[in-house]
Parts: structure tokens; C-alpha cells; sequence
């Protein structure tokens, strides 16, 4: 049986753990290769754990383990300079860039109202500029290929508005009108766009004191991954507290994939219901 | 593809068009097919079931007027009789619309596409999802573009096309504690019959007495943001695979566009 993405190559940012981890490991399962970039340390007004080089190292040992070929780049998305040179030295080295996937992202919290301008900034910054750099840095080289596909992580909160983070929300629907406005300058090259939207999803970005105690305000302590998968489960439809990386990986496959070959300008949820709920 | 190995596939509307690819590409991923079709189709039906066969499934074909509710609960009933189980039901039949403004629509015209659109889709459901095991399931509602947006001459079609979008949502709400998906496909144009008729070149065309082929795929793909005048039925399929699959078991209550871009094109 052939692979869904043989002989692709897929650019990942956020690649180091969680989703874009999930992504790289799952691209690589159906025969693709992988430049895989992460920032791979802490960032100013952001205080969930920060991923590491060795992070970075294990994705890139999963995806050989996997059967595919992969370059990694410590970058920060916020760096457009950086993040073009990544693109081209792994597009050199791997034969191209057919795939991206935009999943580099943070999370902090605070009201609109009490938000510092600089967590607004560093939010807009990484989760929204760090996106379009992603994009226009890789995009010359789906260009010249005639064809190709964009996947942009966004979230339920690039649907819906969330409590207490308003400068994500901001960012992930300004993700959206992004992916809307690229699958009009790209659709003439071939290469299609289309955003996933996960609900909470099992990784270190919502596994942590700060998100957890954001979600049950009533404890004067960070709750257990149980009481947070209690309050988490009440925002979904479907009996879970959460998506694995994968589940987000698989529907970034798809939409990857010559099965959505005339799929552009979508936004696809994965997240248990919880839009409709 | 997505793997849905020994699973059973309920599919309406499968003698033809889009709904026999649909057979074809769950059978390609491993399901057994129940192939539901008006009685009038039932050749076209037997087709079906061939190409579900040489694919090494099984298929178990049932005629109805998907009007009336025993004959589908009948139909569907015998269908899971003779495979054993039900794990997916593809609401796929419906009937196109006249080309007629809102005003001009009869009474029985208006009437007929919502007995077939939507209280066809309502009975295809109330008589497959009992059927679901204690493992869930998934539920693929066929909507389109028009489940979304309103285009000229359209009003019945448009009105039950999102009619089945609060259907398939509040579907979602009730099944998701049963682990019940529930999610709408909206195809654009398909390369079928429905689109591939000088009714619809007329329409496409209103400018010329008499368009061809040629005219409506112009008009077609101006439409679209890339350049093709219609999706294949195996596009919409593809979609419908992976709905129903694993990949996404944490999906429902979404509406998938499989429209090559023609809702988000603003010129």
C-alpha cells in the first residue's frame, strides 16, 4: 500500500512536540519528508513550559524511525529572515517544500481588559505574524512547484470567543482571514489553504498549572489533570476532555492529501463538538 | 485512505452519480454496503452492487421512496438483516430544483424537495440509527454549498440544504453521548448528470440561447478559486471516507466544504 504524502515534503513549525510533532511522525508514516523548525526555548510574557532541543531531536528520531528523511531548524517564527533561510536550506536539501503546516503557537492568559501590551504584542507576534511568516517564507517554493497545500493550526477560538484569552482569540481568527485571503493569491499556482481547529488537545501547551487553573477558577490551587479533564469534558459534545495530537495530525493529513485535492479555503474543527455545543 | 475494514456503510440515493462513488470508496476502504435507491432505479442499483463486489465486499441493495418512512425503515431494516451490523449512514439522495425564482416555485415542487431533501435525510437517520452498535458511529449528511449560501433559482434546494446543516447539528448534540458523529459534507458543483445538462448550461449561461458543454465549464470555473469547473464525485466521497473513519473520531457537528474554493471566491 502507498503512503498518502509519498514522495512530499512537508515544512512543520512548532514541530518539536505536540501537534506538529504528531504531524511530522504522521506525515512521516505515509512517506513524506520533513523539515521540522521550532524555536525550541522559552518566549518573553509566555509562562507554559517551553519546548527544548532535545525535544526537537526526538520528532527528528521519530520521523527516521518512521521511514522518512528530516531536517531540523531551531527558529523562531518570529524571525522572517531566519525562517526563510530554514525554508530554503531544508527545501534544498530534502528536493522542495510540497506541505506546510503552520502550528507554531503559544498560549498565556488574562482578560482583555488586563492583558499587558506585552502579551498582546509577544500573542499577535508568534500566533499570528509567526504564521504569515511561515507561510510567505515556504510559499515561493510551493509556487514553483505549481502545486501544493498549507495547513494553519488555528483553534476553536479562531471560531468562537473564549474567556480570559482574548489576544489568542484575536489571533486565531485573524488566522482564518489569513488562510481566507492566501487560498485567493495561491489558488492560481495550485496550492490550496485550509485551516484546523482543535478544542483543548492532550499537549504540554494546555497541560500545565496556568491553563488548568483557567479552567476551574473555583479552586484556590492548580487542579489534577482529573478535575481538569472534568470542567475540560463539559465544553465538548463527545465524552472527552481533550483530542490527541494525532487526531489534529490526521485531519492535517487529509487535507494534505490528493484526497482533498479541491478543498481550499476551509475551516475544519477537530474538537469533539465543542462549537456546537 | 482511511480504513474502515468490515464496517457496514448505509448509502442513499446509490443507484448513480455521486451516491454510487460513495459505495465504491467505502467499499475501497474495507466496508460492506447497504445500497438504498428509488424503486425506478433498481438497475442502475444492481450496478452498484457489482462494483461494491468486485472490490471483494459485500452489498446488500433495497429500493425506496425515501418519502416515506416505512419503506426506508423497511428497506433499512432488511439491509442490516442480511449484513449483520451498521456503523455509518450516508444520507446522499436529493433532488435538484427547478430553475425558478422563489414566487414561481408550485406549491407541490416546494413541497416534493422537502420530502425528499430533508424529511428524506430525517427518515434516512430515524431508521439507521437505531441500528448503531454500542461502539458509536458515524452520520455523513450530503449537503452542498447551497446548505451554506443562496444562489438564484434555488429556493426549495437552498432551504432544505440548510435545513439539514440544523439537523445535522442538533443530531450531534443528542448522539454525542452515544459516541454518534454527526457532520455535513458541502460539495460545489459535481461532475454528475445533475450539473452535465443543458438546463443547468442555461442557467449558468442566461447570456446565450444555446450553451454548450464549452460555455458552462467557462461560467463553472470562473467561479472557483482553483481553476477546475467541478469536483469529481470521488472528491466528495473522500470526504465522506474520512468523516466516517477513526481520523476523525473526535469530529462532529462540523460542516466539511469540498467546493474547490467557490464559497470563499469574492470575485
Amino acid at each position: 500500500m502507498t503512503g498518502r504524502l509519498t514522495n512530499k515534503i512537508a515544512l512543520i513549525t512548532g514541530a518539536a512536540r505536540g501537534i506538529g510533532r504528531a504531524q511530522a511522525v504522521r506525515f512521516a508514516e505515509e512517506g513524506a519528508d520533513i523539515v521540522a523548525v521550532d524555536v525550541c526555548g522559552p518566549i518573553d510574557t509566555v509562562h507554559v513550559p517551553s519546548s527544548t532541543p532535545d525535544d526537537l531531536a526526538e520528532t527528528a528520531s521519530l520521523v527516521e524511525r518512521a521511514g522518512g528523511r528530516v531536517v531540523t531548524e531551531i527558529v523562531d517564527v518570529r524571525d522572517s529572515e531566519e525562517l526563510r533561510a530554514a525554508a530554503d536550506r531544508g527545501a534544498a536539501e530534502l528536493g522542495g517544500i510540497d506541505i506546510v503546516c503552520a502550528t507554531a503557537g503559544v498560549t498565556s492568559r488574562g482578560t482583555a481588559v488586563e492583558l499587558s501590551e506585552a502579551a498582546w504584542r509577544t500573542m499577535l507576534d508568534v500566533n499570528l505574524t509567526g504564521v504569515w511568516n511561515t507561510c510567505t517564507a515556504s510559499a515561493p517554493h510551493l509556487i514553483s512547484r505549481g502545486a501544493g497545500s498549507m495547513v494553519l493550526v488555528s483553534s476553536i477560538a479562531g471560531l468562537r470567543g473564549l474567556i480570559g484569552v482574548a489576544h489568542y482569540t484575536a489571533a486565531k481568527h485573524g488566522v482564518v482571514g489569513l488562510m481566507r485571503s492566501l487560498a485567493h493569491d495561491l489558488a492560481p499556482h495550485g496550492v490550496r489553504v485550509n485551516c484546523v481547529h482543535p478544542t483543548n488537545a492532550d499537549t504540554p501547551l494546555i497541560q500545565n498549572d496556568l491553563v488548568r487553573s483557567g479552567f476551574r477558577p473555583d479552586l484556590d490551587r492548580p487542579p489534577t489533570r482529573d478535575e481538569f479533564a472534568a470542567a475540560a469534558t463539559r465544553m465538548n459534545l463527545l465524552a472527552v476532555p481533550w483530542v490527541q495530537p494525532v487526531d489534529v495530525a490526521n485531519a492535517s493529513l487529509f487535507l494534505a492529501s490528493d484526497e482533498a485535492r479541491y478543498i481550499t479555503a476551509v475551516s475544519l474543527p477537530v474538537d469533539a463538538g465543542s462549537t456546537q455545543r | 485512505m482511511p480504513d474502515l475494514t468490515d464496517q457496514v456503510v448505509l448509502v442513499t440515493g446509490a443507484a448513480s452519480g455521486t451516491g454510487r462513488v460513495h459505495c465504491q470508496r467505502f467499499a475501497d476502504a474495507g466496508a460492506d454496503v447497504i445500497a438504498l435507491d428509488r424503486p425506478e432505479a433498481v438497475d442502475d442499483l444492481g450496478e452498484t452492487a457489482d462494483g461494491v463486489l468486485r472490490r471483494g465486499r459485500r452489498c446488500a441493495t433495497g429500493t425506496a421512496d425515501i418519502s416515506s418512512l416505512a419503506e426506508v425503515a423497511s428497506a433499512v431494516d432488511s439491509g442490516v438483516n442480511e449484513l449483520g451490523r451498521l456503523d455509518v449512514i450516508v444520507a446522499n439522495a436529493g433532488i435538484h430544483t427547478p430553475n425558478r425564482s422563489a414566487w414561481e416555485i408550485s406549491p407541490e415542487e416546494w413541497q416534493r424537495n422537502l420530502d425528499v431533501n430533508l424529511t428524506g435525510v430525517w427518515h434516512t437517520v430515524k431508521a439507521g440509527v437505531p441500528h448503531l452498535g454500542p461502539d458509536g458511529g458515524a452520520v455523513v449528511i450530503i449537503s452542498s454549498t447551497n446548505g451554506l449560501r443562496g444562489t438564484s433559482g434555488t429556493a426549495p434546494y437552498t432551504a432544505t440544504k440548510h435545513a439539514v446543516v440544523g439537523l445535522a447539528r442538533t443530531l450531534a448534540n443528542e448522539l454525542g453521548p452515544r459516541r454518534v458523529r454527526v457532520n455535513t459534507v458541502h460539495p460545489g458543483a459535481v461532475a454528475t448528470p445533475v450539473v452535465r445538462n443543458p438546463a443547468t448550461y442555461k442557467r449558468l449561461r442566461p447570456d446565450l440561447d444555446n450553451p454548450t458543454e464549452a460555455d458552462a465549464i467557462e461560467a463553472l470555473t470562473a467561479r472557483n478559486l482553483i481553476p477546475v469547473p467541478w469536483v469529481e464525485p470521488v472528491d466528495v466521497a473522500n470526504a465522506a471516507v474520512f468523516l466516517a473513519s477513526d481520523q476523525a473520531r473526535y469530529i462532529t457537528g462540523t460542516q466539511l466544504v469540498v467546493d474547490a474554493g467557490l464559497t470563499q471566491k469574492t470575485t
